[in-house]
């Protein structure tokens, strides 16, 4: 897909997270915003995919979503992209849906293959995905994206130190490094250091995007692929903005899990214009 | 059918049943994959290891990393077994098996050596009493606790061909053999009724099932006749089998390697209050932290001997 293209499709994608999460008066734009480009990349342009969902995915790249609270993207695009009807974006976080707050299997929605919100998980469940993508000898390639804040959690460094020791090299890991987490900036409440030096010296391959920028995560996400297979598994320190695309949202923490109200839906739609059609 | 005739033949490890029973698992299905945490040699992998070494996933001293790979590998096919020791397999990582195993649907295997107090001197860092309860809360989980070597055997074979989240538990020391090795009758979710009494029933699960055998050896030659219930899958539960047998008896003994709250007794106690009221005495741990010691100091100390299980059957006989 041409980048203007993909460009039209990450605005849809902005109404519907803006939508979805007035609607339900509940949810996490502000992440959700922020890592519109890279969905939108993975799903419509660098990902080998087959929206007749089959849980297995054999021949196809999967992709796992560890910081499950930015669903609203997660769903918004696996619509647009035609695992299910948009339609359905209607009903998140409503009772008996099948777009729960935090993304879950349980309900059988097409795209999701394991549940996610309680964080520090999804690395490793994406690296149990690789390994059996190896034994099956499927040459495809695992995604896994992770929030920084998230890094916080333990559980992930089990993770990462595995990756690297036994060679898990057809995973490509993404941060979302927005430097945001609930009660602050990463650097007021436990700042994670050098970043890229941690992951450097835990031996993965590191590379940097600009998140918010469509031919950045194209290429990198293209690089990722490229310098995968080789021994190392490979990660991308994705810079993004919490809240991007809505003015009001960007540079603050506050929109992390708070929904707009009437008001501020119009003045973010007003910033975000319809390209694919509103659901 | 009395509890006369039940001798056993042999002593080993329920671990070393788990141990045979992975190797044939994997010999007849090239979809199981085993994960350990740095504890091969305790969960007796080291033939499946060197047989199927690229089915093989050792994670070092990392439990919460292990469970994710698990739920991870289930998606392609592969049926993984992970195990550890039960207090780092259940209680250390809890949260990682309720959202990406129970949660998620998947199909792993969460099987554990070295649960309840016969592990021994480590003491009780490692001496879960509560793993039970914790795993059969967790919505779809199904729960076994085999009594013996030969069972162990049968019941890893049995769980890794059934589809759905299992924990498998299990012990360390070697331990009276006294069912079939090749136990036609053995069924997850099924009762084994080891004898056919009137006066009492007796529902063990574990290593307890061997202390229940005797106990109701010494009960027979006293006049009582004693049903007794090898109750080795604790969820889902056998609950006809209960009420049918308690129906005849008309009150209950349970005997369990584990916590009084939240174990098999507490299980069963549901059933005869939701089902059948009938008098209960619980055999287990109330509400204590084990600590080290040899397993039979351990198991006399804490109440869960062959005279601890005849001593409620006196007491329960009384409450008729």
């Amino acid at each position: 897909m041409q980048i203007e293209e993909l460009k039209k499709v990450a605005a849809q994608v902005r109404r519907d997270i803006v939508r979805m999460v007035h609607k339900s008066k509940s949810g996490h734009p502000g992440g959700a915003l922020g890592c519109t480009e890279f969905f939108t990349a993975l799903y419509f342009e660098i990902m080998k995919i087959d929206t007749n969902f089959k849980m297995d995915g054999i021949g196809e790249d999967l992709f796992f979503l560890s910081n499950g609270h930015i669903s609203p993207v997660f769903y918004s695009v696996l619509a647009r992209r035609g695992y299910f009807d948009v339609k359905e974006l209607s009903t998140f976080r409503h009772i008996n849906s099948r777009l729960q707050g935090h993304p879950t299997t349980h309900e059988g929605l097409p795209g999701i293959r394991v549940a996610s919100g309680s964080l520090g998980q999804g690395m490793s469940v994406a690296i149990g995905a690789s390994l059996s993508k190896k034994l099956n000898k499927d040459d495809r390639f695992v995604f896994c994206l992770t929030g920084d804040g998230e890094l916080q959690e333990g559980q992930n460094w089990e993770a990462i130190m595995f990756a690297a020791a036994k060679k898990v090299d057809n995973l490509i890991v993404t941060v979302d490094w927005n430097h945001c987490q609930i009660d602050g900036t990463t650097e007021q409440v436990l700042d994670l250091g050098d970043l890229k030096g941690k992951f450097k010296a835990f031996g993965w391959e590191v590379l940097e995007m600009n998140g918010n920028v469509m031919d950045d995560v194209i290429f990198t996400l293209t690089e990722a692929q490229l310098k995968a297979k080789k021994g190392k598994p490979v990660v991308i320190l994705m810079r993004t903005e919490m809240g991007f695309g809505v003015d009001y949202m960007m540079g603050t923490h506050k929109w992390h899990g708070n929904a707009p109200n009437d008001e501020q839906l119009e003045k973010a739609l007003a910033q975000l214009p319809v390209t694919l059609g509103d659901y | 059918m009395s509890l006369q005739q039940i001798s056993f033949t042999d002593k080993k490890d329920t671990r070393s049943g788990f141990g045979a029973g992975i190797y044939e698992a994997g010999k007849a299905n090239p979809n199981v994959v085993a994960l350990c945490a740095d504890l091969v040699g305790s969960l007796k992998l080291e033939k499946f290891i060197e047989d199927f070494p690229d089915r093989f996933v050792q994670t070092g001293v990392a439990e919460a990393n292990m469970i994710g790979i698990a739920a991870g590998l289930t998606i392609g096919g592969k049926i993984p077994v992970a195990t550890t020791f039960a207090n780092f397999g259940t209680g250390r990582v809890y949260d990682q098996i309720r959202q990406s195993v129970a949660y998620s649907g998947k199909n792993v295997k969460i099987c554990c050596s070295h649960a309840g107090l016969t592990l021994g001197e480590d003491g009780a860092t490692h001496q879960i009493l509560e793993d039970i309860g914790l795993m059969k809360m967790l919505p779809g989980m199904t729960v076994v606790v085999p009594c013996d070597y030969n069972q162990t055997r049968l019941a890893t074979k049995a769980i890794i061909e059934r589809n759905g989240p299992t924990y498998l538990r299990f012990g360390r020391p070697v331990w009276p053999i006294f069912t079939q090795p090749e136990d036609a009758a053995f069924e997850i979710g099924k009762a084994q009724f080891l004898s056919e009494g009137s006066d009492v029933t007796i529902i063990a699960c574990g290593h307890l099932v061997w202390h229940a055998v005797l106990a109701g050896q010494e009960l027979e030659k006293r006049g009582i006749s004693v049903e007794l219930i090898n109750m080795h899958t604790i969820k889902p539960l056998d609950t006809e089998a209960i009420l049918r047998s308690v129906k005849k008896t008309q009150c209950v003994v349970t005997a369990e390697e584990h916590q009084m709250n939240g174990g098999l007794g507490e299980s069963v106690a549901g059933v005869l209050a939701q089902h059948h009221l009938a008098p209960l005495e619980m055999v287990a741990v109330h509400d204590t932290f084990g600590e080290s010691g040899t397993p039979a100091e351990l198991l006399e100390k804490y109440g869960l001997m062959p005279k601890d299980i005849i001593a409620a059957v006196e007491k329960v006989l009384e409450r008729k």
